[in-house]
């Protein structure tokens, strides 16, 4: 290129100048799209925290704080990535790692929610709705194989948590740190937290009616759990782990599982595609 | 009222308004007239900028800022750490000491696509938004942002290589921040999704010091790369939306760079350091239509312009509720 031709005038200048901004806001604009591809592309499924309203929703909601991650006592909350597009710094769980359990009791990730993109209206776990468990590997399964369980249910490098009330009712410590000894392993029944709360509950009812006690505290509704979420039941002489109703997603049975991969696992497609964030 | 409505105007990247000198009050004549006519008071300026060249010093506010802002982005990180709750959250939204704060341009993009607003973020937005207008709105890019920190170092390396040649300054048309700014506004009302926050350096910068560090942080880097090598500070200068969202709030903030044509002499060692020039066309020769000009609102308050001036020109100003009208 001759000097003469480089040089330009101002009008040129002015119009390379303006095509360059058109290029940069379509550009800017282009690439901020490239973020949709995930979500319509359905790449990523993810278990969202509780409350999480549908999909579509919940991604318009959220601000991306990171809030509910903060609350979290087993911080099973985690930010997506870049890889889920708009879903860039929206919580997710991955319950084979560390689930739910709810052992903030009052679901703090709700109540931490700035925008109401984990829906305000719900206090307990059983009015919880992230997903369903759904045994996917029954085969495997150490109870249908009339099997116990002995030792730390994932390793002793498992670093994952969960409460054990009778342990200590408010720190949750490392599973590895619980070994088991089970007859016939029902680890996904045993540490459900829906089933945890209705055995509490009826002890709780148990002692009231035994023992005189002055005006205790009136239970609020659902805060004991209606309906039942998990259980064996003996189908053709097996013990199979059924999953029922009171299934709100939570993913501890998934965690807790011995066998690898899971025999149970969460899924969080249906429900939510349903709900509304919460069980009504 | 007029001068907001110039200072938007450019805010919104129309180019400054020259304003006739003929028009000017005669005084504000006399003193353009007058300007040059102090010629030891100008050698001496030049002396003292020489040494100035010659030895560098640290630029005072600009370490005062940095620290503030370091300060901001490692309470977040600190606060989670320690367990204090002190100041929960990312930038896009926090809450400190349990009372809410939202990020004003991420809390538009929620409202518009999810549309439904919950009082808790109506508190954040209010709460953030009489505290960015108090401090002068676009305070918070070069006061709290953390990509204008690194964008900053950036920018020293970008002087560098075009110094040495090995890097160019393509300018844009700043009204490409306006249309970017509809078009995030847009898309959030038409997919119903937060699209811009998919790119923000701001959260993802944010998030990646508190959450820790991910993929995102590579799309961070390209931007920064794009500056410098290609054009300085371009994502703050033509393309952030938060910068003109809280470019609006700080239109009509109490808080400003203040200009004193008496005390200037024209060396335009401010419009070397601005972010966004523009504002300070005021200073040029024979351009300042009154002796005292409050400073635009696309003005950052980053306050180097008050380190780089020689004469004390350019000073903070808190304006009184006197001032205002």
């Amino acid at each position: 290129m001759s000097k003469k031709a480089k040089r330009l005038t101002a009008k040129q200048k002015e119009r390379r100048k303006f095509l360059r901004s058109i290029a940069l806001t379509v550009g800017v604009t282009g690439i901020s799209l490239l973020g949709m591809v995930p979500v319509i592309g359905k790449w990523v499924e993810r278990l969202r925290p509780p409350g999480a309203l549908l999909e579509e929703e919940f991604l318009a909601a959220c601000i991306k704080c990171g809030q509910c991650v903060q609350v979290c006592p087993v911080e099973a909350i985690k930010l997506a990535d870049l890889t889920d597009g708009l879903g860039i710094g929206v919580p997710y769980i991955d319950s084979r790692a560390q689930a739910c359990d709810f052992s903030c009791d009052g679901l703090q990730c709700v109540l931490a929610c700035p925008t109401g993109a984990l829906i305000h209206e719900i206090s307990f776990p059983s009015q919880v709705d992230m997903g369903i468990a759904k045994v996917v590997q029954p085969a495997q399964c150490l109870a249908v194989l009339g099997q116990g369980f002995k030792g730390q249910a994932r390793g002793a490098d498992f670093p994952g948590k969960l409460r054990y009330a009778d342990i200590d009712r408010w720190n949750p410590i490392k599973v590895a740190d619980h070994p088991y000894d089970l007859e016939l392993c029902d680890l996904c029944v045993r540490q459900c937290p829906i089933e945890i709360s209705i055995v509490e509950c009826a002890l709780e009812d148990q002692r009231k009616s035994t023992a005189k006690i002055a005006r205790v505290a009136q239970r609020q509704e659902n805060e004991c759990p209606p309906k039942h979420a998990i259980e064996l039941r003996d189908i053709n002489g097996a013990m199979t782990p059924v999953i029922l109703e009171g299934c709100v997603g939570c993913g501890v049975c998934e965690m807790i599982c011995p066998i690898e991969p899971a025999v149970i696992v969460m899924d969080s497609s249906d429900s939510r595609a349903n709900s509304r964030g919460m069980r009504t | 009222m007029s001068g907001i409505a110039e200072s938007l105007r450019v805010l919104l990247g129309g180019a400054p308004r020259r304003v006739s000198k003929k028009d000017f009050p005669e005084e504000v004549q006399e003193m353009h007239k007058h300007k040059f006519a102090d010629k030891e008071r100008i050698e001496a300026i030049h002396i003292e900028l020489r040494e100035k060249a010659a030895n560098k010093q640290p630029e005072k506010w600009r370490r005062k800022r940095w620290a503030v802002l370091a300060a901001v982005n490692l309470l977040f990180l600190v606060s989670y750490y320690l367990d204090i709750q002190l100041l929960e959250g990312a930038l896009t939204a926090s809450r400190f000491a349990g009372f809410h704060m939202a990020d004003l341009n991420s809390a538009l993009q929620v409202m518009l696509a999810f549309k439904h607003v919950v009082i808790n973020l109506i508190i954040g937005t209010v709460t953030i938004f009489i505290l960015w207008w108090l401090l002068g709105g676009r305070t918070f890019c070069s006061w709290v942002c953390p990509y204008h920190l690194v964008a900053e170092w950036a920018e020293m390396l970008h002087l560098k290589l075009v110094e040495k040649g090995w890097a160019k300054d393509y300018q844009f048309d700043r009204r490409s921040r306006t249309w970017l700014w509809l078009v995030f506004v847009i898309l959030a009302i038409v997919t119903g999704y937060t699209v811009y926050e998919t790119m923000s350096p701001t959260g993802i910068l944010s998030r990646a010091l508190i959450y820790g560090p991910g993929v995102a942080l590579i799309w961070v880097a390209l931007l920064l790369l794009f500056e410098i090598f290609f054009s300085r500070r371009a994502w703050c200068r033509y393309a952030c939306p938060i910068g003109l969202t809280y470019g609006f709030v700080g239109a009509t903030s109490p808080f400003t760079v203040h200009y004193k044509l008496p005390n200037c002499y024209h060396e335009g060692e401010c419009r070397k350091v601005c972010l966004v020039p523009h504002v300070l066309d005021t200073v040029l020769k024979g351009r300042a239509a009154e002796m005292e000009v409050d400073i635009g609102a696309d003005c950052t308050r980053c306050l180097r312009c008050v380190d780089a001036c020689p004469t004390g020109a350019l000073t903070i100003k808190y304006k009184g509720p006197g001032d205002l009208l």
